[in-house]
């Protein structure tokens, strides 16, 4: 680095500028179209050539999505769902990542490898046991079978993510509320869990996304309960051109906008490596 | 605390999610492997994989997964390691280009077809630009299932969506480097790629493991993404998977694909942990 003159390091850095510039256009550029897409009205939808810089901007084609049949309470089905997801995951997957951020126990480290190797469990392969299995129980096309489908898929990361944002708590804080006469149950709700509260939001925002994103499993073992991107799968190739694009659109936006808010916690949530 | 005294906290704070993952991942494991070999009337037969091995798709699922794999993920990987050396670089607004570049972590991949499906459909965006450039005078047909360009969208596709992953994976493993390593092969007179081909990436090892292993795993059920851009154009595993349980109404055989991309998943991987094999003095 020292041998080379001042300019062609300025040239180096530029070059540097320009790829990191262009990574963020191939990101952007095409959410930038569905987006016009799903702004344009119909006759510009199947219109040739189309303009990359839209004149008129119209909700006639958001408008058509969301009054198509099935739209609405598939919408409403997809946000229960991934609340169900999101609540039933903290409830069950906060302790276990506590335990494994205060504890030191028998059998710690091979839980944690478990746990970590579940996380890419591939979906389809619990998707088609599980839906001979609610079928026998009657929960069939139930929102609470892909709740709870959900819930398999997103508990290990859960585990891993709680666990990262409690070994963020101090623990001293918490034995020094229970030195100041805190019981055990005290200490954590009093003072871990308000420290750990911003943590466990984006922990649970994550899972929404997660839920709301899923396919295949929404698609098994739903029938007339579809959640939206279900219902869009499956009328996907009998669908017009703008019903598709306004419906690419819509199951894009919460998942970016989300994302924004948790933008902090990228490399606690997606970072966890095996080491 | 005391230390002698056996504690069960840890246990029974760990035990819901233990009796979750056992009934709602472990069992459903078992009960495909039973859907697989067995038949209804309980006995164990090999007919439903013998089927699937004779299925007319079958080939072509298998092929196409295989192709679509090894086109997507070296793509993925060099592209992240492009994008997570960047942010080493310390640019400025790189807390903007890290958001940029983590963006698609939350797109679905049902979102990323219909989005390359706009650009790549006949009346689509690609087609303008290439009508504005002056290259077309009409319309090119991509999406033709002759041709090699519903492959070639949908590698652009899971490239666009899924690098992510990997990047965030990787700028992770990259913060856990102390900077002294490279500073040192600096001192001693290294140069930009000898540096991170000689410090940076094998001490990335642990990183880069994961991150293949992770990648080929979600690559191997791909699904929605080749739906929404080649329709009944071209089909993966999982699609054969998922069509064996919903139009013809085989949960065996459905069982027996999944099964299959388990076996695949878990091949892959012991192949990533043998040929990245991370020695113990190489983890920090």
């Amino acid at each position: 680095m020292k041998r080379k003159t001042s300019y062609s390091r300025l040239v180096v850095r530029g070059l540097v500028y320009l790829v990191a510039v262009l990574i963020a256009l191939w990101i952007l550029i095409p959410i930038y179209l569905i987006t016009i897409a799903a702004f344009s009205p119909k006759d510009v939808i199947y219109s040739w050539p189309k303009s990359l810089f839209p004149q008129t901007i119209s909700l006639e084609t958001l408008k058509f999505f969301v009054s198509a049949q099935y739209v609405l309470p598939s919408l409403r089905n997809s946000v229960v769902v991934a609340l169900l997801t999101l609540v039933i995951s903290l409830v069950i997957g906060a302790p276990a990542g506590y335990a494994l951020a205060r504890y030191i126990f028998r059998g710690k480290d091979i839980f944690r490898i478990m746990i970590l190797s579940t996380r890419a469990f591939p979906i389809v392969i619990l998707s088609i046991p599980l839906a001979v299995t609610f079928m026998k129980w009657g929960l069939y096309d139930n929102l609470i079978s892909v709740a709870i489908l959900h819930v398999a898929m997103a508990l290990p990361t859960t585990i891993l993510v709680t666990s990262s944002v409690f070994v963020g708590v101090s623990k001293e804080l918490e034995e020094a509320a229970t030195v100041f006469g805190c019981s055990r149950v005290q200490a954590f709700t009093r003072v871990a869990l308000p420290l750990a509260l911003p943590g466990l939001a984006a922990s649970a925002i994550f899972t929404f996304v997660l839920s709301w994103n899923e396919v295949f499993a929404a698609t098994i073992l739903t029938l007339q309960n579809r959640t939206l991107p279900a219902r869009l799968f499956i009328q996907l190739a009998a669908s017009p051109l703008p019903f598709r694009f306004a419906g690419g659109f819509f199951i894009l936006i919460p998942a970016i906008t989300f994302m924004f808010f948790i933008r902090r916690y990228l490399f606690s949530l997606w970072g966890i490596t095996l080491k | 605390m005391n230390l002698k005294r056996f504690n069960w906290e840890p246990y029974l704070l760990l035990l819901p999610s233990a009796l979750y993952l056992v009934f709602f991942l472990a069992w459903p494991m078992f009960q495909a492997f039973g859907l697989a070999f067995q038949a209804d009337d309980g006995h164990l037969t090999l007919d439903y994989m013998q089927r699937m091995f004779s299925d007319v798709m079958f080939s072509a699922a298998l092929i196409n997964t295989v192709k679509l794999i090894i086109a997507i993920v070296p793509l993925q990987f060099i592209l992240a390691l492009i994008m997570a050396l960047l942010m080493m670089e310390r640019l400025r607004g790189s807390d903007i280009l890290v958001y940029i570049y983590s963006i698609p972590l939350a797109i679905s991949d049902l979102a990323a077809g219909i989005i390359w499906f706009s650009i790549f459909t006949q009346r689509g965006y690609l087609n303008s630009l290439l009508y504005g450039l002056g290259v077309l005078d009409k319309p090119f047909l991509f999406l033709n299932y002759q041709s090699n360009w519903p492959f070639a969208a949908i590698v652009l596709a899971e490239v666009w969506r899924a690098t992510s992953i990997v990047f965030v994976i990787l700028v992770a493993g990259l913060q856990s480097i102390p900077r002294d390593y490279a500073e040192a092969a600096e001192v001693f007179g290294a140069n930009w790629f000898t540096r991170v081909w000689r410090v940076t990436l094998p001490l990335l090892r642990p990183s880069i493991q994961t991150a293949l292993i992770l990648r080929t795993i979600l690559a191997v059920q791909m699904f929605a993404v080749v739906v929404a851009i080649a329709g009944r154009g071209m089909t993966v595993l999982a699609n054969e998977a998922y069509r064996w349980y919903s139009e013809y109404r085989s949960p065996h055989l459905a069982a027996t694909y999944a099964m299959f991309i388990l076996v695949i998943s878990l091949g892959t991987a012991f192949v990533y942990l043998r040929a990245l094999r991370v020695k113990e003095e190489m983890v920090l």
